[in-house]
């Protein structure tokens, strides 16, 4: 669980380079700071208050209490969560996944926010919205009670993010340019290697839930490659037919979009549900990328076509294809012989997405109206390294 | 003298170079440019998304020659970046007031 642990940690700089190689070069360090920062600032809400508040005894199913503030309490003894890692272990390997959750929302608003509005929607973001959704899944909360089922974090990581970005790309406003001309990735090498890491990092996060190697960890482990593998696939292929040609980017973005979807469900279900589940994530996420144009937001890095609608494919399909031969722990699915599960399914990822999108336009609408949200046009032409961050990417 | 600007395809350059060493040329200064003309350009596809690019990368080659050499360079360019079709290129030529030499103060021809 150490390593596991360790990996999922990965994911974050993974993300960073994803995100980084798809703007422009003059946003280049600032998209992969907003990812790479993540890692310090979770971090301490999670020492502070934030393991309490999301893991910690049960406020009415809807939150934590404060009697695990500063990590009092969180030991090294077993019997939290699982019977075989020590408590803090839990929570390290918890943090992770709450450090990269806010990072995928820096996807819809990439190359126009504040610095400064951007760490203070981090801080609120996951207090007020990523720390009760986890409870409710995860940390003894109303929707865990009710038999939603998420492996590793399909609803609580990201159809939440999915459904945050949604909101604030609707709210920021689009980037600034003429159309998709000005747009195009800076630099997709880095983000094929990106998604890579994210791939290798995602075996800590899909096998790790499992939170011990065994039998479990196993079919987690193998239905994340193939469901990754073959969303790949779909994916390539559904743009070759639509679009003319094979591309590397389609490659790397179909991997992400079945890794996104098989997350609920690794560790329920068998590998050719697997197969099935990131198949379809291909097409889906591919075809979703079009509702930005259809709506007329500017989701700048797809959260919402990849993260949103892969982990509400992936939280649907967990009710269909999970079956108790695979894990004794879960639940059947619809195709196992009981539809309820995609009622309870269904029912968890509308909460979230409800929930997610009011608090986050809250939060959105409290930054923008106090410190500002977006940089001013100049700053966004000259590029956010620069007017952010006096920095510069590239010196050829 | 007379400054040659000559737009050419990237890949004609290192035939330039030679043939224009052949008769005496033995410097000048490129760069790395972007234009078009009648050469359409070319569409790239991301995430499902197309973008028309209308430049083309070119190579700019900017050479300073005495007057009565101007007509032979010209050709020599023409002779080795010539494929005849669309994009080949086009070439320019402007009267020069004066070329100092850095180095020595040198002016006139002797600095070309």
């Amino acid at each position: 669980m150490l390593v596991a642990t360790a990996l999922v940690m990965f994911m974050i700089p993974g993300l960073a380079l994803f995100y980084g190689g798809l703007v422009r070069s003059k946003n280049v360090l600032s998209t992969v700071l907003q990812s790479f920062i993540c890692l310090g600032i979770v971090s301490l809400i999670w020492l502070f208050y934030g393991y309490s508040l999301a893991f910690g005894p049960d406020i009415a199913g809807v939150i934590g209490n404060f009697d695990w503030m500063f990590l009092r309490n969180v030991g090294l003894s077993t019997g939290h969560y699982s019977d075989s890692i020590p408590h803090l272990l839990f929570c390290a390997f918890q943090l992770m996944f709450a450090i990269i959750t806010p990072a995928l929302i820096t996807g819809a608003f990439a190359e126009r926010m504040k610095f400064s509005a951007f760490i203070l929607f981090t801080i609120l973001w996951t207090t007020f919205v990523y720390l009760p959704v986890c409870h409710w899944v995860w940390g003894g909360g109303w929707l865990g009670n009710m038999g939603a089922l998420d492996f590793a974090g399909g609803t609580v990581i990201h159809i939440n993010s999915g459904a945050a970005a949604l909101v604030v790309a609707f709210m920021i406003g689009k980037r600034k340019g003429r159309g998709p001309e000005t747009f195009a990735p800076h630099n997709i090498p880095m983000t094929v290697l990106g998604a890579g890491i994210l791939w290798f990092g995602w075996f800590g996060f899909n096998a790790g839930s499992a939170l011990s190697a065994g039998e479990t960890a196993v079919m987690a482990f193998f239905s994340t490659q193939i469901g990754a593998g073959s969303a790949a696939i779909s994916w390539v292929i559904i743009e070759w037919l639509l679009r003319g040609k094979p591309t590397a980017l389609g490659a790397a973005s179909g991997a992400v979009a079945g890794l996104v979807a098989i997350t609920p469900a690794a560790g329920f279900v068998g590998p050719v549900s697997a197969l099935i589940i990131g198949l379809i994530a291909g097409i889906l996420c591919y075809l979703a990328l079009m509702l930005k144009d259809k709506f007329g937001y500017d989701d700048a890095l797809d959260v919402v076509a990849i993260h949103g609608a892969g982990g509400f494919w992936g939280a649907l399909a967990t009710g269909l294809f999970a079956t108790t031969s695979v894990n004794p722990d879960g639940a059947n699915g619809l195709f196992f012989g009981n539809p309820n599960q995609l009622v309870i399914q269904f029912v968890g990822a509308l909460a979230v997405i409800v929930f997610s999108i009011i608090l986050t336009a809250i939060i959105v609408k409290i930054i923008d109206m106090t410190i500002g949200l977006r940089v001013s046009d100049e700053e966004e032409v000259q590029g956010l390294d620069l007017s952010q961050h006096s920095e510069v990417g590239y010196t050829f | 003298m007379n400054k040659i600007e000559a737009i050419i395809k990237p890949f004609k350059l290192d035939e330039v170079k030679d043939i224009l060493s052949e008769i005496g040329v033995h410097g000048m200064t490129i760069s790395e440019v972007k234009g078009y003309g009648r050469q359409k350009g070319h569409k790239e596809i991301y995430r499902g998304a197309e973008y028309l690019v209308d430049f083309i990368p070119k190579i700019k080659i900017e050479i300073v020659v005495e007057a009565d050499k101007t007509d032979k360079v010209v050709e020599a360019i023409i002779k080795a970046s010539n494929t005849g079709k669309i994009g080949d290129g086009k070439i320019f030529v402007f009267p020069v007031e004066e070329a100092i030499r850095v180095r020595t103060g040198e002016r006139g021809k002797d600095a070309i």
